[in-house]
């Protein structure tokens, strides 16, 4: 029994047509990256799991129900951060939980493991205007997982960060996200494989192109080695050449 | 260096009065068209040691007081609503611009005729003059919240509630706090012209007063000098309050 099942998902924005007929499963745990052109629609794709968009046909089911904003059972992370700026880390990661009704003292409990899990013990009572922009990161992070999901919807998470810090984020990824499954949408193909057990190109035609096995499984140490053998470059080089195909479609 | 900004204001302020108090001796001008400042400073101790002062302070301060906090409510509650509901914002906010950009002040003949001369025409006033730079102010932060944030609510499964109290507000809070500073200002001349138009004391009838049966120059600048007392007053309790909401806000 799958976590995420999507069947026969289709989304226009008037006349604009964006997904076609697109199905995919997800099994819990498991880890799924989706690469894809701009525009080609994932960013919708997330939305439309997450319930804050309604598909034109199709649809989505989630832990055995329709999806719907605002369930649980769903962290996102965002692009941006989205850290409301008038509350510290501590407060921006209590807010899911004061949301459904969490007294404050056991939601401070809980959003500070939250933090340490992810790394970001340190800035408690920082504003999120003082904070780098890999911190931010790490507390989106915290705050997607503060509810404990089953599904983690990251959309390009990592964008905005410089390299070195984007590399260390996609080598905790894995570790951080506590069990839940992942859609993690991405431009970049290292990290797409660093991070997923299924990595899958979106077309320009709204559905799925190709679908690859990612280095998940493989030890935290060993997944970087594994990018760079043979067998990686090979699938590193299949992705990009769709990637390329897709994009000049 | 926090001292010296601190103290220029201050330096300004004490070479102009120095310019002031000189230059009328120098020029010998007449007391009745400009007293010197020491005439001023003399005559609005002796103002509140007769009792004069407090006696045309307390009406005005009312007026501001009970007129604005009114004013402000009504100017939230307006903008709140307009900000977040699109059908009421289009069918009310054409009469809103029309009635910010009619001057307010023209209609204390109407209200005066209406509510009498005493205390609540004046309140009118200064709650009409509030209302709209609040109301306004208030409409254009709740609605021009970021779309991200609301999105981000809306997947953590805010209410529409939640997404007011948690996001909507605090994000609007610097908008709705300047539409109050100006409004804040504009209650003190709303009470002041309220009380031209009639009444038997406020600042503003004792502006009348010495500029007329009193014939006491020093009088009417002491009282201009109470009057701007009263307007710093409440732009700084405004200051005041939106320092303690962001407290309690982080
Ligand atoms: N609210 C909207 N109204 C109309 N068109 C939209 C809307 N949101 C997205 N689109 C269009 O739908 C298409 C898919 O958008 P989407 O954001 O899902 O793409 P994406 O794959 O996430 O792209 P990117 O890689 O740039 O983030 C784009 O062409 C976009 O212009
Ligand atoms: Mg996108």
């Amino acid at each position: 029994m799958p976590i995420l099942q999507v069947e026969g998902l289709s989304h226009s924005y008037g006349e604009r047509h964006v997904l076609r007929s697109l199905s995919l499963a997800i099994a819990a745990g498991e880890s799924v990256a989706l690469l894809g052109a701009n525009g080609s629609g994932k960013s919708t794709l997330l939305r439309l799991v997450a319930g804050l968009l309604t598909p034109t046909a199709g649809r989505v089911v989630l832990v055995g129900s329709a999806a719907a904003a605002g369930r649980p059972e769903v962290g996102i992370v965002f692009q941006e951060s989205r850290l409301l700026p008038w509350r510290t880390v501590l407060r921006n990661v209590t807010l899911p939980l004061e949301l459904s009704g969490e007294s404050l003292p056991s939601a401070r409990t809980i959003a500070e493991t939250a933090l340490k899990r992810v790394g970001a013990g340190g800035l408690l009572d920082r504003s999120p205007a003082e904070i780098s922009g890999g911190e931010r990161g790490r507390v989106a992070l915290a705050r997607a997982l503060v509810r404990q999901p089953s599904l983690l919807l990251l959309d390009e998470p990592f964008a905005a960060l410089d390299a070195i810090t984007r590399a260390r984020l996609d080598d905790e990824l894995p570790e951080l996200v506590a069990g839940a499954a992942t859609l993690l949408v991405t431009h970049d193909v290292a990290e797409a494989l660093l991070v997923a057990d299924r990595v899958l190109m979106l077309g320009a035609d709204g559905a799925i192109h190709l679908e690859v096995p990612g280095l998940r499984s493989l030890p935290a140490a060993e997944r970087r080695a594994a990018l760079l053998s043979p067998d990686g470059a090979a699938r590193q080089t299949r992705l990009y050449a769709a990637l390329d195909s897709v994009s000049h479609a | 260096m926090r001292r010296l900004s601190q103290l220029t204001p201050v330096a300004v302020a004490a070479l102009l009065l120095a310019a002031w108090e000189f230059g009328v001796r120098a020029a010998a001008v007449p007391q009745f068209i400009l007293p010197a400042p020491s005439v001023i400073a003399v005559r609005f101790a002796e103002a509140w040691a007769d009792g004069t002062m407090l006696r045309h302070l307390v009406p005005t301060v009312t007026e501001v007081t009970v007129g604005g906090l009114l004013g402000g409510a009504l100017g939230l509650l307006i903008g709140v609503t307009l900000g977040l509901s699109g059908s009421a914002r289009r069918v009310v906010s054409p009469y809103l611009v029309a009635a910010q950009s009619t001057p307010i002040l023209a209609l204390g003949p109407v209200l005066v005729l209406w509510l009498g001369p005493g205390l609540t025409a004046k309140v009118a006033v200064c709650a009409l003059i509030t209302l709209f730079p609040v109301a306004i102010s208030t409409l254009v932060a709740v609605r021009d919240v970021d779309a991200g944030t609301l999105e981000l609510m809306r997947s953590l499964g805010a209410t529409r509630w939640q997404s007011l109290r948690y996001a909507r507000l605090p994000a609007a809070r610097s908008g709705i706090l300047a539409g109050a500073r100006v409004a804040a200002t504009l209650a003190v001349v709303g009470a002041i012209v309220g009380e031209w138009l009639g009444g038997t004391a406020g600042l503003g009838v004792l502006l009348n007063l010495a500029r007329g049966s009193l014939f006491d120059t020093p009088l009417l600048f002491a009282d201009l000098l109470q009057i701007a007392i009263v307007g710093v007053s409440a732009y700084g309790l405004v200051l005041f309050a939106e320092r303690v909401l962001s407290k309690k806000i982080a």
